[in-house]
C-alpha cells in the first residue's frame, strides 16, 4: 500500500494558521493501514491541533470526516454540501487525495497533512518498508523476486556494488543489500547464472522519467468521459 | 588482441608484457589549475597512467574529464573515471566522444559512491545505467562504432575499457563471479580495490586464474601505503568494503609513531614485490590518497623505474 | 485503608489500562486539564496480559506530542502498581499533584465561544 508520515505538528499549524474552522478529512484506504490518516489519527490530531491554538488563548473550531478513499471522484463529491463550511481542509490522505479534492472544489484551500513517502508493506506491525518503485516493467522473477531497482540505493542491475557489509546496505543500517539477497538465494540454488551477462539497458519511459502516467481500460469506461 | 583498441600508453604496457604500474590523482575542490599541476609533476615518469577521479565519495570536484584533458596537456597519459551516479546515458555516451576528442584514451568505469556520504547529499541520483552496462555502452561505441540506440557515431570513440573490483566486499563468493561478468560485458583492465590481506587475495587470484580470467583481462593489484596505525584503524572502522587484518595493525603500532610512515610503506613494496611474481596479477595500482609527493619515492624503491617506454 | 489522597484528582475507573486511547489523554488536556496520569498494573501482571504496556507506549506518544507543542511532557505520566498497593496509590497521587503545582497551571487557556 501507499506509506505516508504525518507532517510535523508545526508545520500543519502554519498551514492553518489563519484560519478559524477547519475540517479534517480522513481516508479509510492506505492510510488507516499505515495507522495515519484513518479516523483516530484524524481525531488525534484535531485534538492536538485544538490544544495548541488554545495554548495562544484562541479556538478553533475543526469537524473530522473520514472517506472511504480519496482517490475516487464518487467518494470525494460526498462533502459538496458541506465543503464551503470551512476555510480550509486538511487532507490525511495520501498526495491523491488532496490534488482529487482541490480537483473539484477548485475555490477551497486543501492541505496535505501527511508526506507521502512509497508503496511498501508492514513487515511487523509499526514498521513499514519500501518495497516497490513503481517502473511500470516489473521484473522482480529475474532477481530471484526481489526488486533491485527499488530495494538498491544504487538501483543496480548487476549488484552488489561492494559497499554492503554483512549483508546491510552501505547507506542505512536499516536497510539490507538486496543485492546480497538475491545473491544469495541464486548462490543457494546453483543459479548464479541467471544473474550472469548484460541485462538489458531499463526503458525508462515506463516510470516517472517519462512524465505522468495515465492507465486506461477501454472496457471499463463507461459514456463519454 | 593483435590490433590496439585505443593505442593508449597504458594499453601498449600492458600488451607488450610489462609489469604495469598506476597512480592516481584528484582533482581539486575549485578550479585550481596550477594546484593540479603540481601534483601531476610527483607522478610524471612514475606510472604508466594516472586515475583521475569523478566526484569521489560524492564531494564536488573538479570534473574528471577537464582535468584529465589538463593532465593530457600536461605529457601525462589519464584514466579518465566515469561513475553512474550522476550521469544519465546521454550525458555518458556525449562526454565518452568529449573524452577522446580531447585525446583521453582510457576510462574507468564504476558505480559511485551513494551521494548521502558526500557533500550534497540532497541530490537526486541518476544511475540510469549501472556499470557493468557502462562497459558494455563504452566497448559497443568503440567496437561497433554505434550508438545504444544503434545510430552510427561520426568518429568512434577508442577507449581503453577499464572496471574496479572489489574481492573483500560480501558476499565474497561472489566477487570473482562479479569480476567475471565484467570482464564478459568488456572490460580490458581491472584494478582492485586497495589489498591489505594478503591471504585472502592470494586465494581470491586463484580462483581469477582457475576460470582464466587473467587471460581475457589485465588485472592491475591495488596498493595503498598506510600512512600510521591510526588510518589503518580508521579504514578497517569506517570504509566498507575494506579487509584489514590485525596484524598489519599491530605491525604498525609496534613501531613508534614517527616511523609508522616507514612501516606502512615497507608493507607496500613488499606487496608489490609479491605481485610482480603473483600469477594473475599483471601490474600495481597505487593509491597514495593525498600523499602524490611519496610516488616517486615507492616507484623508486618498488624497482619499478624507469616506466617502459613503448 | 482510610489513606487520604488530594481532593483535586478525578479518578476515572477502567477495567484495565489498555483501554485507555491516545484521544482520551488528549481530550483531557485540551479540555484544560493541568495534568493526567494513567495508573496500571505491575509490569508482567497485567490482568489483560499487556493492557499496561501498550497504556504505557500510548504515554510516551502523547508525552512527544506535548513537546512539539512546547508543552511539559510530565504533565503526562504513567505508573505501575498492584491493586493491593494502597499506600503506594496515595503515594503516586501525591507526588503527581505536586509535580503539577511545580510546574503551574495548563499553557492551554479556556476560550469562550466568540
Amino acid at each position: 500500500m501507499i506509506v505516508a508520515d504525518r507532517k510535523p505538528i508545526q508545520e500543519i499549524l502554519a498551514m492553518v494558521k489563519a484560519d478559524k474552522k477547519i475540517l479534517i478529512l480522513g481516508c479509510k484506504g492506505c492510510v488507516t493501514v499505515c495507522n495515519v490518516g484513518g479516523v483516530k489519527e484524524s481525531e488525534i490530531l484535531a485534538s492536538t491541533l485544538k490544544i495548541a491554538r488554545k495554548q495562544q488563548g484562541k479556538d478553533i473550531d475543526i469537524d473530522v470526516r473520514v472517506l472511504e478513499r480519496q482517490c475516487d471522484t464518487e467518494y470525494v463529491a460526498q462533502i459538496k454540501d458541506i465543503v464551503n463550511d470551512y476555510e480550509s481542509v486538511v487532507s490525511l490522505a495520501c498526495g491523491v487525495g488532496p490534488q482529487f479534492l482541490s480537483e473539484m472544489y477548485k475555490e477551497k484551500k486543501f492541505y496535505p497533512g501527511v508526506n507521502t513517502t512509497f508503496f511498501g508493506g508492514a513487515v511487523q506491525h509499526g514498521i513499514w518498508e519500501e518495497r516497490c518503485g513503481g517502473c511500470g516493467t516489473c521484473s522482480i522473477h529475474d532477481f530471484g523476486g526481489l526488486c533491485p531497482i527499488a530495494r538498491c540505493a544504487k538501483s543496480l542491475l548487476h549488484g552488489p556494488c561492494g559497499g554492503s557489509t554483512k549483508g546491510i546496505c552501505e547507506v542505512n543500517p536499516d536497510t539490507i543489500c538486496v543485492w546480497d539477497a538475491i545473491v544469495t538465494k541464486k548462490m543457494a540454488a546453483g543459479e548464479i547464472g541467471d544473474l550472469m551477462g548484460v541485462k538489458g539497458f531499463k526503458d525508462w519511459r515506463s516510470a516517472r522519467d517519462g512524465g505522468p502516467r495515465r492507465s486506461i481500460r477501454e472496457e471499463l469506461i463507461q459514456g463519454n468521459i | 588482441m593483435s590490433e590496439l583498441k585505443s593505442g593508449s600508453n597504458l594499453e601498449k604496457v600492458l600488451k607488450a608484457g610489462y609489469f604495469a604500474f598506476t597512480g592516481e590523482c584528484g582533482p581539486p575542490k575549485g578550479a585550481n589549475v596550477a594546484h593540479l599541476k603540481e601534483k601531476f609533476q610527483y607522478l610524471r615518469g612514475c606510472v604508466d597512467a594516472v586515475n583521475v577521479t569523478d566526484n569521489q565519495t560524492a564531494v564536488v570536484r573538479m570534473s574528471s574529464l577537464a582535468a584529465s584533458r589538463l593532465m593530457v596537456e600536461e605529457g601525462l597519459e589519464p584514466n579518465f573515471q566515469m561513475v553512474c551516479r550522476d550521469r544519465n546515458r546521454l550525458a555518458m555516451m556525449s562526454d565518452i566522444l568529449g573524452a577522446h576528442a580531447l585525446g583521453i584514451r582510457n576510462m574507468l568505469c564504476l558505480s559511485g559512491d551513494h551521494q548521502s556520504f558526500g557533500n550534497h547529499p540532497q541530490a537526486k541520483n541518476v544511475h540510469d545505467i549501472d556499470s557493468i552496462q557502462l562497459i558494455a555502452l563504452v566497448k559497443k561505441m568503440r567496437d561497433q562504432g554505434k550508438f545504444l540506440n544503434d545510430e552510427v557515431i561520426d568518429v568512434a570513440p577508442k577507449m581503453f575499457v577499464g572496471a574496479a573490483c572489489n574481492p573483500f566486499a560480501d558476499p565474497y563468493e561472489f566477487r570473482v563471479h562479479r569480476l567475471a561478468n565484467k570482464i564478459e560485458a568488456g572490460a580490458d583492465f581491472i584494478q582492485t580495490q586497495c589489498i591489505f590481506n594478503m591471504d585472502r587475495f592470494r586465494d581470491f587470484m586463484k580462483q581469477v586464474v582457475d576460470m582464466g580470467l587473467d587471460k581475457r583481462c589485465h588485472i592491475l593489484a591495488g596498493v595503498t601505503p598506510m600512512k600510521n596505525a591510526g588510518m589503518a584503524n580508521f579504514m578497517k572502522k569506517f570504509v566498507p568494503g575494506m579487509d584489514i587484518p590485525d596484524d598489519l595493525i599491530n605491525r604498525l603500532k609496534g613501531v613508534d609513531q614517527k616511523d609508522q610512515a616507514e612501516e606502512g610503506i615497507c608493507f607496500a613494496l613488499e606487496q608489490i614485490e609479491e605481485f610482480k611474481q603473483m600469477q594473475g596479477v599483471a601490474g600495481v595500482h597505487l593509491m597514495a590518497i593525498e600523499w602524490e609527493h611519496k610516488v616517486p619515492e615507492i616507484a623508486q624503491r618498488a624497482k619499478v623505474l624507469p616506466r617502459p617506454v613503448v | 485503608m482510610r489513606l487520604s489522597y488530594p481532593s483535586n484528582i478525578k479518578i476515572i475507573q477502567l477495567p484495565c489500562t489498555g483501554r485507555i486511547d491516545i484521544i482520551h489523554l488528549l481530550n483531557a488536556i485540551e479540555n484544560g486539564a493541568d495534568g493526567v496520569y494513567v495508573a496500571g498494573c505491575l509490569e508482567g501482571e497485567c490482568h489483560f496480559i499487556q493492557g499496561n504496556l501498550k497504556a504505557r507506549k500510548k504515554v510516551e506518544y502523547v508525552k512527544k506530542t506535548l513537546t512539539e507543542l512546547g508543552i511539559e511532557p510530565e504533565r503526562v505520566e504513567m505508573f505501575n502498581l498492584s491493586s493491593a498497593q494502597g499506600a503506594r496509590f496515595a503515594q503516586i497521587a501525591n507526588e503527581m499533584v505536586d509535580r503539577i503545582r511545580q510546574l503551574g497551571p495548563t499553557p492551554v487557556k479556556k476560550v469562550h465561544a466568540a
